[in-house]
């Protein structure tokens, strides 16, 4: 490849401090303590698909229970012992899935296994740095969400069984553990493992956005980042300013389950007693809750929509369109992220003044959501789309995006959040726009830069199957189920058998579940793909995608340091693919305008009066000469 | 390769501990339930078996066709299948299939939705629910013509080259300002809505038909304010107070109690104002009443409200669903333990005068031997002293 061996000056500028920490590398510095943070995103990756494998057939226990309620299954007997007596689930045991498949979803999946595998490998890669700000802090961060992933993991064999009051733990059922067997230990123990996952995330975050704000290579401003750089600097802004407030609520809500005191509590009577708590408010937690827990969604879209436009741009062969409105959408998503908390306390005994003033916040976030959508159309608008396995999925989160989004119109609106609210149409709606479309972003980041992460490539074939497997089985599950929300059945339902009027959807249960198999046996075709290829897949080259940005440059041997020389200079923006007038479809960001002057266009030169006469020049001889030629 | 170490110390590891677990929690087992579970080896190594036949089934599709665009390559043809042209035109079919199953789904599980609402502030949640759903189907749909088939129709082609078009700002401004009008008028209609369903004038407060909700895991407890329509007050600390008998805890020094009336059902007339005052006595619940399109968290701790009017009576309802079982349900739709899935309440709604015939047949929640228990309770603690506070 002629264009990956611009500007790659490996053998002129040789760094002998490098060379010489290189010597000292053990197997425990090098893949378990490691603070190299192509190791750490591979360490946060294979953590994270664990952890999602482990979520994933969670779901698909609780799955099985609500298609065949009435059915025995000797094997869950054997596997669950007294969770499943008789081969049937236990009604708590029942919540516990579903706390802990939304939990280790929604954090340990989404958020940690995407974010963290991705900030910390494209960081350093895209913006031209060594490592991350402070490596060590880089470690720790794993290594804390390592811990809590272990305790998370670890409740399923106490006595009393996992936290169980779903994964928005509202007290006073989290707080008094007479009210379920889930509220004992195991809750403890999530409180536990969720105060460090934070600690995590926050370390992780603070990190992400030093390196992003000092550490960026000669001629990288920010207006020249790549919109991945853009949506990881973004979501850990936003992980920075608001997981703190989830810390703040736990740590009163141990203070509530262990010390007395009364923050969340107020009034109860349970198991025949009294409790001497009075002056709590259970709504305090749920506003505490969701200060985080909104934001939180946009911490688990923003990467996966960053990474999507990566990719798109990429395979469309086509710059993305609207790149300023890219950021600022991402910029207005950050900010009003913060003020539509509200909308998930709509009924919840909140003022309903407020209630107006949520739903007016919340339905304007929708509009950067559009943007965002409207200039993905537009990239693809004649575009020459390689459908890579990594650009099947940015299509397939396209698709959940605009779904998902459009349903949350109906949720942000107070007057029909009254009948929706904590209904399947609730879980329809988050389960595609955050959960299918973020977890795509996740599977096309890692199509996409398994090259960069193992120098090898994943089978392509076995990731079209995997795809569309994937994507016909996630709207088979999630479709339907908008619809037993309009008919009022409520989520966290143990079984549809006690009311005469759910009966209807029994049917409709055993479709949803078998569909659910369906995408969970295909995930068999990415585990397989992945696993196989890190050792045996096709070996990449340098820039297999033909790619713009910075990270294409460096040596598939994947180096301590990244760069074996000097870090490489930016001089344009990461979207020139398919310019006219350049010979090849894509210019490297590392490629100067000097090189291209064939391509160069006017808004190029940012007003360098300079480059404007030079080019001006050239385009006068170039004239000339093309006219001597004929 | 010092890679393989770490990928499969890490795996060992996990697939080590596993393993272990579950093994242990089978052996515990083994010995008597060996018997109970014959068979199950047989069914399990049955899916097993089917579940690798299908992975052979597959791979061995991946080799026929990894040989045959090798062989193609080695005869010197370009590469053998087209996986662009492929994908291209899965999304097309994609798109096809995916809006006719759309349609599809609309039809089928749209009909299984709820009926008309049966409450007047329902009517216009249902009318504001139908806007939205108009919009949003239409944009789902245009956008996913254009996405797909944008897919299908720019599909890689080598003898093409992508058409550069970095930004155009009035295309964007309009697609920024067209959703943001659309979005402003579903904002104002459902603004305008909520008001009118949760701010509701003082007057009307106190005029209509009290009836007091309390949850517990996991039932209901209701009562009705009786003549005076004021529903007495309750103390969360009296409750099995009265030797027992006093399950909610009501204050008997409050005389409005009196007269509250217990209910095993929840009886409305037709066409009357009523205002649900909802309490928890333990956790968080939801008083979910969807044919109503009425749904507020009950709360330990702070009340909360709920005031509509019912408007088509259940005979009227059973003839327009056609279904001559239909009863109007109240459910609780915040998780609230592990019968969470069960608290089921009857709601019926009748003419005004099946209601006060049925009004007269519910009996005081203040019952003979409670006010005898109180006046019991009384008496002692006066004969003792004054000190000691009623209530504890």
């Amino acid at each position: 490849m002629a264009t990956a061996a611009i500007h790659n000056p490996t053998a002129t500028h040789h760094d002998e401090h490098h060379d010489h920490a290189h010597h000292h590398e053990t197997f425990l510095t090098k893949y378990v303590f490691s603070q190299d943070h192509k190791m750490i995103a591979k360490q946060f990756l294979i953590t994270g698909i664990v952890m999602g494998v482990i979520a994933m057939i969670l779901s698909i226990l609780f799955r099985i229970q609500l298609a065949y309620p009435d059915q025995s299954f000797p094997l869950f007997e054997v596997l669950l012992g007294k969770f499943a007596p008789e081969g049937r689930l236990d009604p708590n045991f029942y919540l516990s899935l579903v706390t802990i498949h939304g939990t280790i979803m929604v954090f340990f999946v989404l958020t940690a296994g995407l974010s963290g595998t991705f900030s910390n490998l494209l960081i350093p890669l895209q913006l031209g740095a060594r490592d991350m700000a402070s490596p060590f802090m880089n470690m720790l961060s794993y290594w804390f969400f390592f811990t809590a992933s272990v305790i998370m993991l670890s409740t399923f064999f106490i006595e009393s069984g996992p936290a169980g009051a779903g994964w928005t733990i509202y007290p006073p059922l989290s707080a008094v553990a007479k009210s379920m067997p889930g509220s004992g230990l195991g809750m403890t123990l999530w409180l536990v493992s969720m105060t460090l996952f934070v600690a995590s995330s926050l370390i992780g975050g603070i990190n992400y956005i030093s390196t992003v704000l000092n550490m960026r290579t000669k001629g990288m401003d920010l207006w020249k980042m790549p919109l991945t750089i853009w949506s990881f600097f973004l979501t850990a802004i936003v992980g920075l300013l608001s997981f703190p407030v989830l810390v703040a609520a736990v740590v009163l809500l141990i203070f509530d389950r262990s010390f007395g005191t009364s923050f969340y509590l107020s009034d109860i009577y349970v198991a025949g007693q009294a409790l001497p708590n009075e002056g709590g408010s259970p709504i305090l937690w749920q506003h505490l809750f969701w200060f985080l827990g909104h934001p939180e969604v946009y911490i688990v879209l923003m990467p996966a929509l960053g990474i999507t436009s990566e990719v798109i741009a990429t395979n469309a062969r086509k710059p993305i369109f609207g790149y300023h409105a890219m950021v600022y959408s991402l910029i207005g998503i950050t900010v009003l992220s913060f003020i539509v908390w509200g909308h998930h306390m709509f009924v919840t005994g909140m003022n309903p003044f407020l209630g107006g003033v949520f739903m007016i916040t919340t339905l304007i976030i929708a509009v950067p959501s559009a943007v965002k959508t409207f200039n993905y159309l537009a990239t693809l608008w004649k575009g020459n789309i390689r459908f890579t396995p990594a650009m099947l999925f940015a299509i397939g989160l396209v698709s959940f995006f605009i779904s998902g989004g459009l349903t949350g119109i109906f949720l942000g609106n107070a007057a029909l959040d009254i009948n929706l609210h904590d209904t399947y149409f609730v879980v329809a709606h988050f389960h595609l726009v955050m959960g299918s479309a973020a977890i795509f972003g996740m599977l096309s980041g890692i199509y996409h830069w398994f090259p960069k992460m193992f120098g090898r490539l994943m089978n392509a074939k076995l990731g079209y199957l995997h795809f569309w497997l994937t994507f016909i089985s996630a709207y088979l599950v999630f479709f339907p189920m908008h619809f037993m929300g309009l008919d009022g059945v409520p989520r966290r339902y143990y079984s549809f058998t006690e009311f005469e009027s759910m009966n209807e959807w029994l049917s409709v249960n055993v479709f949803v579940t078998w569909a659910a198999i369906l995408g969970a046996v295909a995930q068999v075709a990415f585990l397989w793909n992945f696993f196989y290829s890190i050792f045996f897949g096709e070996k990449s080259t340098q820039n297999p995608w033909e790619s713009t940005t910075l990270e294409w440059t460096t040596p598939v041997e994947r180096i301590h340091g990244n760069w074996p020389g000097e870090i490489p200079t930016i001089y344009r923006w990461p979207y020139d693919y398919s310019k006219p007038g350049h010979s090849t479809d894509f210019i490297p960001q590392t490629t100067p305008l000097s090189e291209t002057m064939s391509s160069n266009m006017p808004h190029d030169f940012e007003g360098n009066e300079e480059a404007e006469r030079i080019q001006e020049e050239w385009n006068a001889k170039n004239v000339n000469n093309t006219e001597e030629v004929k | 390769m010092n890679l393989k170490k770490y990928f499969n110390l890490k795996s060992l590891f996990t697939a080590f501990a596993l393993v272990g677990l579950s093994l242990g929690q089978v052996m515990a087992q083994a010995t008597e339930e060996a018997a109970k579970n014959e068979g199950l080896g047989k069914t399990v190594s049955y899916y097993i078996l089917l579940f690798l036949l299908a992975c052979v089934f597959i791979g061995i599709i991946g080799k026929v066709l990894q040989v045959y665009e090798l062989t193609r390559k080695i005869q010197g043809k370009k590469s053998g299948i087209a996986w662009d042209k492929f994908n291209g035109a899965m999304f097309a079919a994609a798109l096809i299939l995916g809006l006719y199953g759309a349609y599809w789904s609309y039809a089928e599980h749209g009909s299984l939705i709820l009926p008309e609402s049966a409450s007047e502030h329902g009517v216009a949640i249902d009318s504001m629910f139908n806007v939205t759903l108009i919009i949003t189907t239409f944009v789902f749909v245009v956008t996913h013509i254009i996405l797909f088939l944008f897919a299908y129709k720019y599909k890689h082609s080598k003898k093409r080259t992508a058409y550069y078009y970095p930004h155009n700002n009035t295309l964007e401004k309009y697609w920024t300002i067209i959703p943001a009008i659309a979005l402003t008028v579903l904002v104002l209609m459902g603004f305008f809505i909520w008001r009118g369903i949760t701010n509701i004038p003082k007057d009307q407060m106190a005029s209509a038909i009290q009836i007091d909700v309390t949850a517990h895991q996991f039932a209901w407890d209701v009562r009705y304010a009786g003549k005076d329509n004021v529903n007495g007050r309750k103390n969360y600390k009296l409750i099995g107070s009265l030797n027992g008998l006093n399950n909610l805890g009501l204050d008997l020094s409050d005389n409005r109690n009196n007269d509250d009336l217990k209910v095993n059902e929840i009886v409305l007339p037709v066409n009357k104002s009523v205002r649900f005052t909802i309490g928890s006595q333990d956790v968080l619940h939801s008083f979910y009443m969807p044919h109503f399109r009425v749904q507020m968290n009950a709360v330990p701790g702070m009340p909360t409200f709920f005031q509509f009017t019912p408007k088509i009576t259940t005979a009227e309802m059973q003839e327009k669903t056609n279904n001559p079982e239909f009863n109007y349900q109240l459910y609780c739709a915040k998780i609230c333990g592990g019968s969470h899935y069960n608290m089921k309440f009857l709601v019926k709604v009748v003419s005004e005068k099946e209601y006060q015939e049925w009004l007269k047949e519910q009996k005081p929640i203040v019952t003979e031997e409670m006010k005898k228990e109180y006046q019991l309770a009384l008496s002692k603690q006066n004969s003792v002293n004054n000190q000691i506070a009623l209530n504890n």
